[in-house]
């Protein structure tokens, strides 16, 4: 990585709405096709991951993962939005949030209706 | 790496634009039926039309797979009257609304879709929609029939509103359609509607638009057109770095379709009525809070304490048990159901929820922030059908909700959710995740084309199926049965019409107007800068409190805004044009809703409208509909009672009209 420090604007915000596994990723740009916003472009590069251009465009529906055949994308609304979201375990009175350290195990139930 | 920063910085450079650029390149594409939309209902509209052997294009801004309101998911269905388990016929259901609405709906549209919104699901489940309990997770659930394995929501009396496992419903119709082979134009801006001559008020004889991503220029001829786009959701609340999530609308709800309607001359009713900008303000992410509206509609709201809030029915009676909330009570016959575009119900129809008074005992200290939704005080099944099934299926709610809470441990047997903390007043609606609503944001809530027994517009040529283009029309299924009944109209009308002749000149006209912003000196303001402005103008001058003057004023800036700025404006690349396009849109919506702010001299808590010049509520002189339209540029009014759609040239009865016009 170059150590060459850049005039960049600031990053965009929201700034991880998509998040891409590099290693997972193959960069079939499946999730760049569906996109309802065109929030991604392909990356000049095959293979790459995509490029998340337009992150703010974003409305947080889940194509892009539901689309993703490998595994390697994931989402996050924007910080404001998920450090909202808390929940107290009745028996214990604990508190949780999404996005925090050491989070409790996660519950691997799936939802109504089966496997599609 | 990931973002354009990060590619920026690690290689030195900027990434060329990925699609090869093709400005000013021009393709002429025939249909029997175009449709301006691809969301649920231009979707269902498409199917219906193939499967009646015309030609079917569809323009989408974004892809048809996924795209679109509706397009993420549907936990629930309303108004499917005809389901084998409902004791709500299409008259009761279409009378109820007409009555909460005081008229200021469509009893067209409404009696239409619980006619015939059960078939359209039977459709939705034979393309791959589950619809019942086929796996019988839920089996002797007060909410399931067990012999037809169909489960209900809000009252389980009456059973005429379907719980369905639509996470998948958008892929079904698009699998669909490309089965039927329906010409499928994604990434396609609209820009206008052809008529013939080129004249305002003319037939519709095609359309115009530009791809978002080559910016290659399409003339779409059609011999009948539907309109199915989305609403307005940028008009008044735009802030996308910060809402977009909280937005129950896309980028793309650019009110394209009203826009291009208006410029061809057809006819529009009830734009003046908005609403609180609740679901498209500074809220939550849809669902990811604590709250007991819709989707979450009958879980138990608990204090800080623990200590539970108190439901009541609609005409102030505490509810005794849990069961209650489900039900309808003392007088009523059936329940409506929240979310099918009604701004008020009547207490007859309205279901049962907290305490009213809640923002009050709050403000006492009764009921101790922050409050939390408790699932666990419901019944394991009722428990599992809100998160699981309902969450889990309802739009935006699969991957960024049910999966994403379920992976960081949240477990609705053994967790509270916490409900936003806000102002006292905020809790005086039951959606929480809302949040706190702002005075100056509104949203459109229920303008439209003005249509008739057939769906058509004022128009002819031109059809409007969808809840955003078609006035007062309801949800997610009343989108798809618009859609598949104004296609069967469509359809037949072009089996039957002369063949449509484009305006060159009209063309020629349209194209320059739409490649300006890339051909601009670059000084010019980019489209999200436009886009702020005009949501400005209309919080400032078209708010929930207006008079002549402000709305006078807001239609002069818009006005500067089209000749000066937006005439100036300029755009990088292909999605920079498209999304110039839509701001353009935009300007011509709002101009619309002033304009008809400025005619309905009066003020209205049906249409939750205030003039602040004509401050009389609900003045009888002022119960009517106010049909307008542009006439040679000019603005034309007219006056329509509530009721024209049971008048002349109409038969007298719901039944009568929809037996003369259904088939």
């Amino acid at each position: 990585m170059s150590d060459k420090i850049y005039m960049t604007p600031n990053p965009a915000t929201p700034n991880k709405g998509q998040r891409f596994d590099a290693i997972l990723c193959n960069g079939c740009n499946a999730c760049v096709e569906v996109c309802p916003t065109d929030v991604m472009m392909p990356h000049p590069e095959k293979e790459k991951p995509p490029i998340v251009l337009y992150p703010e465009e974003c409305w947080f529906c889940g194509a892009c993962i539901e689309e993703c055949g490998t595994g390697a994308l994931s989402m996050a609304h924007p910080l404001s939005q998920n450090i909202s979201v808390n929940w107290q375990r009745k028996e214990t009175g604990a508190y949780y949030r999404l996005g925090m350290k050491n989070p409790p195990p996660p519950n691997r139930r799936p939802p109504s209706g089966g496997k599609r | 790496m990931t973002t354009w920063n990060e590619y920026a910085e690690q290689r030195g450079t900027l990434p060329e634009w990925p699609y090869p650029v093709q400005y000013d390149k021009e393709s002429e594409i025939a249909a029997d039926v175009l449709i301006i939309g691809g969301g649920v209902a231009g979707s269902h509209a498409a199917i219906s039309a193939a499967r009646l052997g015309a030609k079917v294009v569809i323009a989408e801004t974004g892809h048809l797979k996924r795209s679109g309101s509706g397009g993420s998911g549907v936990d629930h269905w309303h108004g499917a009257c005809k389901n084998p388990c409902s004791k709500v016929t299409p008259l009761d259901y279409t009378q109820a609304v007409m009555e909460s609405a005081h008229g200021y709906s469509n009893g067209m549209a409404r009696y239409i879709t619980c006619s015939e919104g059960w078939d359209t699901l039977l459709e939705c489940e034979e393309i791959g929609v589950q619809i019942r309990d086929v796996h019988d997770e839920f089996k002797g659930a007060e909410f399931r029939d067990d012999e037809t394995k169909l489960m209900f929501a809000y009252d389980y009396t009456n059973r005429h509103i379907m719980r369905v496992w639509g996470y998948n419903l958008k892929q079904c119709l698009y699998y669909e359609m490309k089965r039927l082979g329906v010409e499928m134009y994604n990434r396609t801006v609209v820009t206008s509607l052809l008529t013939e001559g080129g004249r305002q008020g003319g037939r519709v004889v095609g359309a115009t638009g530009v791809n978002m991503r080559t910016g290659e220029f399409y003339v779409f001829r059609s011999k009948a057109t539907i309109i199915a786009s989305g609403g307005g959701g940028r008009l008044y609340s735009f802030a996308p770095e910060l809402t977009a999530s909280s937005s129950m609308s896309t980028m793309n709800s650019a009110g394209t379709g009203h826009a291009v309607g208006w410029d061809a001359g057809a006819e529009f009713v009830l734009m003046e009525q908005t609403g609180p900008g609740r679901l498209s303000g500074f809220g939550y992410a849809p669902y990811s809070m604590g709250n007991t509206h819709n989707t979450y509609h009958g879980t138990s709201i608990v204090d800080a304490n623990g200590k539970e809030v108190p439901w009541f029915d609609p005409f102030g009676r505490e509810l005794k048990t849990v069961e209650q909330r489900f039900l309808p009570n003392g007088e009523q016959r059936f329940q409506l159901g929240a979310g099918i575009g009604l701004g008020t119900y009547a207490e007859e129809y309205r279901s049962s929820d907290l305490a009213r008074d809640l923002p009050e005992r709050i403000r006492k200290g009764e009921f101790q922030l922050p409050l939390y939704a408790d699932l666990t005080r419901l019944s394991e099944m009722e428990r599992r059908c809100i998160w699981g099934m309902m969450i889990g299926n309802e739009g935006k709610s699969r991957i960024p909700i049910y999966d994403t809470l379920t992976k960081a441990g949240f477990d609705p047997d053994k967790d509270m959710l916490q409900a936003p903390v806000m102002v006292p007043e905020a809790y005086q609606h039951s959606n929480f995740w809302g949040g706190t609503p702002i005075p100056h944001l509104r949203s459109l809530a229920g303008g439209g084309f003005l249509v008739d027994w057939d769906l058509r517009t004022s128009l002819e040529g031109l059809y409007a199926a969808g809840t955003s283009p078609v006035f007062g029309a309801g949800c997610h299924g009343e989108s798809h049965t618009m859609g598949r009944y104004a296609a069967r109209k469509a359809a037949a009308y072009a089996k039957a019409c002369a063949e449509p002749v484009v305006d060159r000149q009209q063309v020629a006209a349209e194209k320059a107007r739409a490649y300006r912003p890339i051909k601009q000196n670059k000084n010019g303001a980019g489209w999200k800068e436009l886009n702020y402005a005009i949501a400005r103008v209309m919080q400032d001058y078209c708010g929930k409190y207006k008079n002549l003057r402000t709305l006078n004023r807001g239609l002069s800036l818009l006005k500067e805004l089209k000749e000066n700025e937006g005439a100036a404006a300029y755009a990088a690349n292909p999605h920079e044009l498209g999304r110039m396009l839509e701001c353009f849109s935009l300007i011509t919506l709002g101009e619309m809703v002033m304009h008809a702010s400025l005619e309905r001299k009066c003020s209205s808590a049906y249409l939750d409208f205030y003039r602040l010049d004509y401050p009389q509520m609900d003045p009888p002189e002022w119960e009517k509909h106010l049909p307008m339209r542009q006439e040679d540029g000019r603005v034309a009014v007219r006056e329509l009672p509530l009721d024209f759609h049971l008048k002349a040239p109409y038969a007298p009865s719901y039944e009568e009209n929809y037996e003369r016009h259904a088939h």
